[in-house]
Order: structure tokens, then sequence, then C-alpha cells
């Protein structure tokens, strides 16, 4: 279990802009472990997307860049890595499936043409045996009627289809690991649970360790083994999924623990974590959460905090712990 | 019943054709009437350039100079002209030749403007304000003024007037792709196909280009109608077709002394030129809605 696929460590990407250069993601280290479901959430903007598309190096480019630190895929350093290898790592070794079935799919494509797209990038075989192995993929992510289904386009598909149709694509040619931006956003919530289903299914099944995504705590405490919790572009803490959500340390983890609705308690409003996510970059001094923290004080507004270890398998970035 | 008839319905899905987007295209292109009215014209035209020879008895180049500038008749269904040939069967071994120019021209710039707009398009950066400046320059002048350029630079000619069309109209296809392409770039599909491990040259020729087709066609369609009156102007200024070509344009150049005498050797290849680039403007607008993906129900 403890055998890591993916180690993410003091990874920098930033974007050069008009406004000067913004650390979106600004050291962050991640370790994923083979066969793991590891949650990384966060409010929008703090980093969590970038992390993800640097790990397959599609940050666009320009503006934005990886200026620092390493990214170990089973030992080899993505970061240095060509352009020519990153290519036989996409989609065979490293898969990753998108916020919006309704637009990953191209529309002039039958369904079964790009499903087999990917496995004849990666597999040597012909038309016909792709067209077969994507069938027997549509059947896996329980598709009915998969055989009829290769010979649609996407737009005769729900969402819900479609994002199954992106993890058989994902899937086709049994990744080692799967990054799976927020895939459950854009559904509604009977669609959400099953695609969730599908993906712990894959991941007992093959074994894929995934890379989850997502800013929603219900989802984390659904699927995922360990949490990362982001917030401008660093990890404010990390540990077990019942660690992170019955013993929260970080005051950004608490508050976003707080923000959600509770089945027991009959509430007015809602709990929300004052002011807004900052700009990366804009804050230079101290605890990057200060500014919305209720218990900041003095140190916190002047020195960055280490991430320091405060329970088994247990870290928080917070001077107060 | 109600029940019976809910258990038909999958079975007879099933059974239909596979809409493609193509297909559902044609679909909606069928039901409008303008554009069947287009094809019409434009399939006319096409059927009497590739038959002339078994429609009518008279060569294209020779007449009898008695039978100069003769009223439509039986004989000569559209008169003859000053030299005593049949308008008629000028006009429409005239068709042959406008209908290849437009064709062809608009293939030259659409295979040129699409190659250039894909790679400033996709690639940016030197290479789009290489492409792009290009483009600026050659749309600064008005286009008949560089096509009249171009011909004089290579000397008066049929072939070479289609190639200055071709040239001058390049920017507008190369702009259309290069614009389309951009905002295609930034399609979560490509995106997609990246992490599947796919190449450049990859996704430039299966996702971009074709999803790039619909306006090239729509702007071709509509770009052969103005290709055929630019040959048409080239010819009537002497820089294009040359005597005794049949061409339109310099049929009407050739006869416009006759104007008053003979108004048949000027109408009736005014009116074939009128009619062509109806038909293809109708043919372009049907595409336009049909190919409009906001129009998809």
């Amino acid at each position: 279990m403890s055998q890591p696929v993916l180690e993410i460590e003091n990874l920098q990407t930033h974007f050069f802009t008009d406004r000067g250069q913004i650390p979106a993601v600004d050291g962050v280290t991640i370790t994923v472990n083979k066969g793991e479901v590891l949650g990384i959430v966060g409010e929008s903007g703090c980093g969590k997307s970038v992390t993800s598309l640097s790990v397959m190096k599609l940050v666009p480019n320009p503006p934005g860049k990886i200026v620092g630190g390493s990214i170990k895929f089973k030992g080899e350093d993505l970061v240095l890595a060509s352009e020519k290898r990153m290519r036989e790592i996409r989609g065979n070794e490293i898969a990753m499936i998108f916020q919006e079935p309704m637009t990953s799919l191209n529309p002039v494509y039958t369904i079964g043409d790009q499903i087999g797209e990917a496995i004849r990038l990666h597999m040597k075989v012909g038309k016909k045996e792709a067209l077969g192995r994507a069938v027997e993929m549509l059947k896996k992510v329980g598709i009915p009627r998969a055989e009829g289904i290769v010979r649609e386009y996407p737009h005769q598909l729900s969402g819900g289809m479609r994002q199954r149709v992106m993890i058989a694509m994902a899937m086709a040619c049994n990744p080692e690991l799967l990054i799976a931006d927020e895939p459950t956003t854009a559904l509604d919530v009977t669609i959400q649970a099953q695609i969730l289903d599908l993906m712990r299914h894959v991941n007992k099944e093959s074994g894929t360790a995934i890379l989850l995504i997502t800013h929603d705590l219900g989802v984390v405490a659904e699927m995922c083994h360990r949490v990362v919790v982001m917030y401008a572009g660093n990890v404010v803490e990390e540990g077990d999924v019942r660690t992170i959500l019955k013993e929260p340390k970080h005051p950004y983890t608490i508050g976003l623990l707080n923000s959600l609705p509770k089945l027991e308690v009959s509430q007015e409003r809602l709990y929300s974590i004052p002011g807004n996510v900052p700009i990366p970059g804009s804050i230079q001094m101290g605890c990057r959460f200060s500014p919305r923290c209720e218990q900041a004080d003095d140190k916190c507004r002047t020195q960055m905090p280490e991430l320091k270890t405060v329970g088994a398998n247990h870290r928080a970035r917070c001077w107060m712990t | 019943m109600a029940e019976t008839h809910v258990q038909t319905v999958p079975v007879k899905q099933i059974n239909e054709p596979i809409s493609s987007p193509w297909r559902d295209a044609w679909r909606i292109l069928r039901k409008n009437k303008m554009a069947i009215l287009g094809f019409c014209i434009i399939l006319f035209f096409v059927l009497l350039a590739i038959l002339a020879p078994f429609i009518t008895p008279y060569e294209y180049d020779k007449g009898e100079l008695v039978d100069k500038n003769l009223p439509p008749s039986a004989e000569h269904w559209f008169g003859t002209d000053y030299n005593g040939r049949d308008v008629f069967t000028r006009v429409i071994y005239g068709a042959q030749i406008s209908l290849r120019v437009g064709l062809f021209a608009v293939i030259g710039s659409i295979v040129a403007g699409t190659f250039l707009g894909l790679l400033a398009g996709y690639y940016g950066k030197w290479i789009d304000t290489l492409i792009s400046r290009l483009f600026d320059i050659m749309l600064a002048f008005p286009s008949i003024l560089l096509a009249i350029a171009i011909v004089a630079i290579l000397g008066p000619s049929l072939e070479n007037a289609l190639l200055a069309i071709a040239i001058v109209n390049v920017p507008t296809y190369g702009r259309l792709v290069r614009s389309r392409v951009l905002s295609l770039k930034e399609e979560e599909y490509v995106m997609a196909a990246r992490a599947i491990g796919s190449k450049h040259s990859h996704i430039i020729v299966q996702h971009i280009l074709p999803n790039s087709l619909a306006p090239i066609i729509v702007t071709g369609t509509l770009g052969i109608a103005t290709a055929i009156i630019e040959a048409a102007a080239l010819g009537f200024l002497g820089l294009g077709a040359q005597a005794p070509q049949p061409e339109w344009g310099l049929m009407l150049s050739d006869s416009r002394q006759y104007i008053q005498k003979a108004p048949w050797t000027v109408i009736f290849p005014g009116l074939s030129i009128m009619l062509t680039v109806l038909g293809f403007n109708l043919i372009g607008d049907g595409l336009r809605d049909a190919l409009d993906p906001r129009m998809k129900n």
C-alpha cells in the first residue's frame, strides 16, 4: 500500500502574465500511493487543477510554466521528461478525465472512434480490434447496448453517459494513475453517485490509483483514502480521510467542514469562511490564510508556518497546532 | 395499449439511420426551398457546360459574318454577335470556363488559406504574427486591384487570372480558419486528446480541421460566386480570358459597342453571370443555416 506511484515534491508552477509572475502552485508536495484514492480539496483558484495539469505537463505554455520541484512517476522525473516521452505516458500510464463531459468529446467523431483513438495511440492494434476493445470498455463502465453506442455521436448521449465514456477512454490502456479533475461537478446528484461508484469500482478492480480533485467534501468522504487540503497554491493539511474529517487541525479545513450543511442541527444560515481566495502571490508575508483566519495573530501575519506533523499520518501548516 | 406502444419505441430507434453531423445538415438543407433552387440553377449550368457540344450545332469561335448581330430566332436562340457567332453556344461554353475558374480558384484559396490559418492559429507566436501581417497587407489592397497587379506581372490569360483570384482570396480563408482554430484549441476535447497522448499534428488534422470545415464550406460556396464575378471583371478588362474564348466577362466587353443595336449579345452573358452567382449565393446561405450549430434542435 505504501509504495508511491506519484511523488510531487516542492512543485512550483507559475504563470507569466502582464501583471507579473503569478505562483499558482507554490511549493506543493503530494504523494500518491499505489492503488490509493487521494483527494485534493480546496476552493476554486487554490491550485488544484494546475497541480494536476502539471503532472500531465499540460499546463498551457505560455503563460504557464513549471519553474521548480520534481514530479516523480514511478521514479521517473516528469518535469525533465521530453514531450515525446510525455506522449507515451499520457493516456497510457497516466490518464485524465475532465470536469465537463459535455465538451470533452469531439462532436464530429463517434464514441467508438474516440475510444479507439486512445487505444490505437498506445497499443499496436488495428481499427477493428480497437473498436472491439472500445465496446468491451464501454461494457465495463456499465453502458447498456455498447455495440450501438460506439456508432453514436456525443450529442446523442446524456452527461452521465458521456462521463462514463470518458472513464472508459481513460481506462482503455490500464493506466496506473487516473487523474480526475472534478469529474462529477457538472452532473446531477444521482448521476454523481453512479459515477463515483464506477470510479471506486475501477480503483478496486484494476488497482489504478486515483488522484481526485474536488471541492466537494461529501465526495471526499465517500471516495478517498487520504486527503490533501490546498489553499492559495500550498498544501495546508493532509492526512487520512477519517482524521481530516473528524479532527481537522488547520482553521481552513475546519472552516470548510463548518460550511457543510448538517442533518442534525437546523441552521438559519450556512457558515461561510469570510473573504475570498487571494490572488496567488498577493500575500507576501506570513500564513496565506491569515487575512481570513479568525485566530490569526501577529506571528501568523508575519511568518509562514511549515507543514508539520500533528498526528499519525497527519500534517498541518498552522502555528496554532 | 399504451404499454405495447412504449415497448416498440426502442426497436424503432435502432433501425433508424445513425445521425451524423453531416447527415443532420443535409436534412436541414433539404427543407430549405431557396437552397434547393440554388442547387437547381447550378446543376442546370453544370449540365449545360458538360453537354455543350451535344446541345448546340455551332462552334463557339466560328461565325458567318453575313449573319452578324441577328436577333434571337429559332436557329439562334440568343441571336448572334458582331462576328456572327451564336450567342447561345458561346454562353454555354462560357459556363464551362466560369464554373471551372470559380471552383478551382476557391479550392486553391481554401487549401492555401486553411494551411496558413491552421499554422497561425495553432502555433501562434511569431508564426502567427508573420502570417497575420501578410494577410493584413494583402487585405489592405482592394482585391480586384491586387488581382490586376498579379495578372499584370504574370501576363494576361485565363490561367493567370484564376491564379490571381486564388491568391487574392487566400487571406479571407486564412483569417476564417485562424479565428476558428483559436477558439477550437481551447476546447476541452483538444485538451482531452492531448491527455491521451496525441501529437500536435494529429490534433490539428483529426480534431481541429474537421471542426473548422463547416464555416470553410459556407464561405467557399459564397466565394465561388465572388470568384466568378472577379474572373468576369478581369475578362472584361482584357486581363483574363483572351478572344476568342467565350468567357462571359470578355463577351460583355467585346459586345458593349453593340449594346443598342444588338442588346442580346450583352444581356445573355450578363444574365448568366447573375444566375450562377445567385445560385451559389443561395446554396451558400442555405449551407450556413444548415451547418450553424445554433440551428440544431
